[in-house]
């Protein structure tokens, strides 16, 4: 079982959690012409390191804000969790 | 090699069975190859064995990083099936079908093939409606597919939930009368044992840790036990794909995530059937020694820890408990996991990169173990001949790009909502 720190609520348990992907993935900007190349990109290509990675979790049976949180992928120690507007 | 029969089997019960021959042998890795193939669990084994058998191709060698076997091809529930909806995948799994049929008489290695039927409960009238629809689109591939109303189901698995007042009714189930299991183990050791004995090296314990790569040309490996040049690289990784395509700056529409699956302690035989709950995810059948073999969701969220979470187990056992109620009296033997290469859309990769002599095999999602042979088949014409077969053509990298998906459940790029 995951516990994750909520930069908003605290210590919960990951049954609480929704799980969002990958957190550094940058949709294309508005308003602006986009190529196939840059699309492909943003929806489908991963990094999928083993090791840190920066996700994005939903509080959903919480306080329902994202979160961002770093965690390693083959030991599952997180590192880090920070409000979804904050850099991590 | 030797044959295995029940003659050499009285034989060498005469001698003690001291005297068999080793299964295949443990090389040392030679300075080159035609072929390397990274990866030896079923579908890398499968690769090699139909390079030397279908090709003539034997100078060849597998490199695994641990033990053949020791990947998903020994942690998977080895559902076999070809009940899929669009022509990319029926056409290829049914050729995989047909592969299985005659495996344990071609390796000389009983794969303990059993084409029992799976059968996928539907427990709404718009559910119903889905599989006809799925089973007519099967039928018009030439894949066996029989629609089930309820009182069918319940004259060939009385044990499900039939009483009245259950949250999700049984309404029909939507059976592939082909579908089954194998031995998983067997499956992977009766492809070593052949490939073995026309020549391919299998080395274990052996691990790639980067690629020479010259003007856009593959030159060979870079490994634990030194650097071996190949003319052909093929990548058999599954759940570490994407980890080797980082060595090489791809970046794959892919991502890794954990499966789990477990076993009961063993009972007398009561399921005949592969059953799957159609209001959830999960699955059942029971092994030869009597263990229900159980599995469900992924962990759901990227992985690479071979090994699961508590809390998607019980959530994917409740849903077993609602299928089949007498589970919840049994104990649990044993729990483990596997990590998966989860596609964006659910469908494999079969390809050639845009580096001359580098081929890609992976996405194979939480399905790969039926596509064994036919995976091997495949990729083995697409290196040997630098060009795809036409039933792998569909499995292209490039279909992210030009919008060409094989979206067979419809459910898009969110890989961990299983
Ligand atoms: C719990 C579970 C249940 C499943 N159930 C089913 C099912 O019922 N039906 C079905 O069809 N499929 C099922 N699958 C999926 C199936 O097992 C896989 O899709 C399939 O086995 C993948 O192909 P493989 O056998 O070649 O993979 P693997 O056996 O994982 O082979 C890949 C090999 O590559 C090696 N490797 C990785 N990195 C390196 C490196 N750097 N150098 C050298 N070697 C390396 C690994 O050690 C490994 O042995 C299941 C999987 C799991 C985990
Ligand atoms: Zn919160």
């Amino acid at each position: 079982m995951l516990h994750i720190k909520c930069p908003h609520c605290g210590l919960r348990s990951q049954n609480e959690f929704a799980y969002g992907g990958d957190g550094t993935v940058k949709r294309p900007e508005l308003n602006k012409k986009v190529s196939d190349k840059e699309w492909d990109t943003f929806v489908y290509l991963r990094k999928s390191p083993r090791g840190k990675h920066t996700e994005l979790w939903h509080h959903v049976s919480g306080c329902r804000q994202w979160i961002k949180v770093e965690r390693d992928t083959v030991t599952h120690e997180i590192f880090k969790t920070a409000k979804v507007n904050e850099d991590i | 090699m030797q044959k295995y029969s029940v003659f050499n089997l009285i034989k060498n019960a005469f001698k003690g069975h001291k005297d068999w021959e080793v299964a295949w042998k443990d090389p040392t890795p030679k300075s080159e190859y035609d072929v390397v193939i990274i990866g030896g669990g079923g579908h890398g084994l499968a690769t090699a064995y139909y390079l030397a058998k279908e090709h003539k191709i034997t100078n060849v060698a597998i490199i695994e990083k641990g033990w053949i076997g020791g990947g998903n091809v020994g942690r998977n529930t080895t559902i076999l099936r070809s009940n899929y909806m669009h022509d990319e995948n029926g056409l290829f799994y049914e050729k995989g079908m047909n592969l299985w049929k005659s495996m344990s008489q071609e390796l000389n290695f009983n794969v303990m093939y059993s084409p029992r039927g799976i059968i996928n409960l539907a427990h709404s009238d718009a559910q119903m409606n889905a599989y006809a629809r799925r089973g007519n689109s099967m039928r018009l591939n030439g894949i066996d597919a029989v629609l089930l109303g309820r009182e069918e189901v319940k004259k060939i698995v009385p044990v499900l939930d039939f009483s009245e007042n259950v949250r999700f009714p049984i309404f029909g189930a939507l059976m592939q009368p082909s579908g089954g299991t194998a031995r998983h183990d067997a499956v992977a050791w009766g492809y070593a044992r052949q490939a073995d004995s026309m020549g391919v090296d299998i080395i274990q314990h052996c691990e790639v840790t980067g690629f020479d790569i010259v003007n856009g040309k593959a030159q060979g490996i870079q490994t634990s036990r030194g650097n071996i040049k190949a003319k052909k690289i093929g990548l058999c990784v599954a759940g570490n794909t994407s980890v080797l395509a980082d060595m090489l700056n791809i970046t794959l529409p892919i991502e890794t995530h954990l499966l789990q699956a477990c076993v009961s302690e063993p009972i007398k035989p009561i399921l005949d059937h592969v059953v799957t709950f159609g209001a959830g995810h999960f699955y059942c059948s029971q092994s030869d020694k009597g263990e229900m073999v159980m599995g469900g969701d992924l962990d759901g969220y990227n992985s690479y820890a071979q090994r699961g979470n508590l809390p998607t187990l019980q959530h994917v056992l409740t849903e077993g408990i609602a299928m089949l109620p007498f589970l919840s009296k049994l104990k649990m033997l044993r729990t483990w996991g596997g990590i998966m290469d989860m596609s964006m859309d659910g469908s494999p990769i079969i390809d050639k990169t845009h580096i001359d002599g580098l081929y890609l095999n992976c996405g194979w999602c939480y399905g790969g173990f039926k596509a064994t042979p036919v995976s091997g088949w495949t990729f083995a014409h697409t290196i040997a001949q630098d060009k795809v077969h036409e039933l792998n053509a569909g499995f292209s990298l490039k279909r992210f790009n030009t919008g060409h998906l094989i979206d067979e459940k419809g459910l898009g790029t969110k890989t961990w909502i299983s």
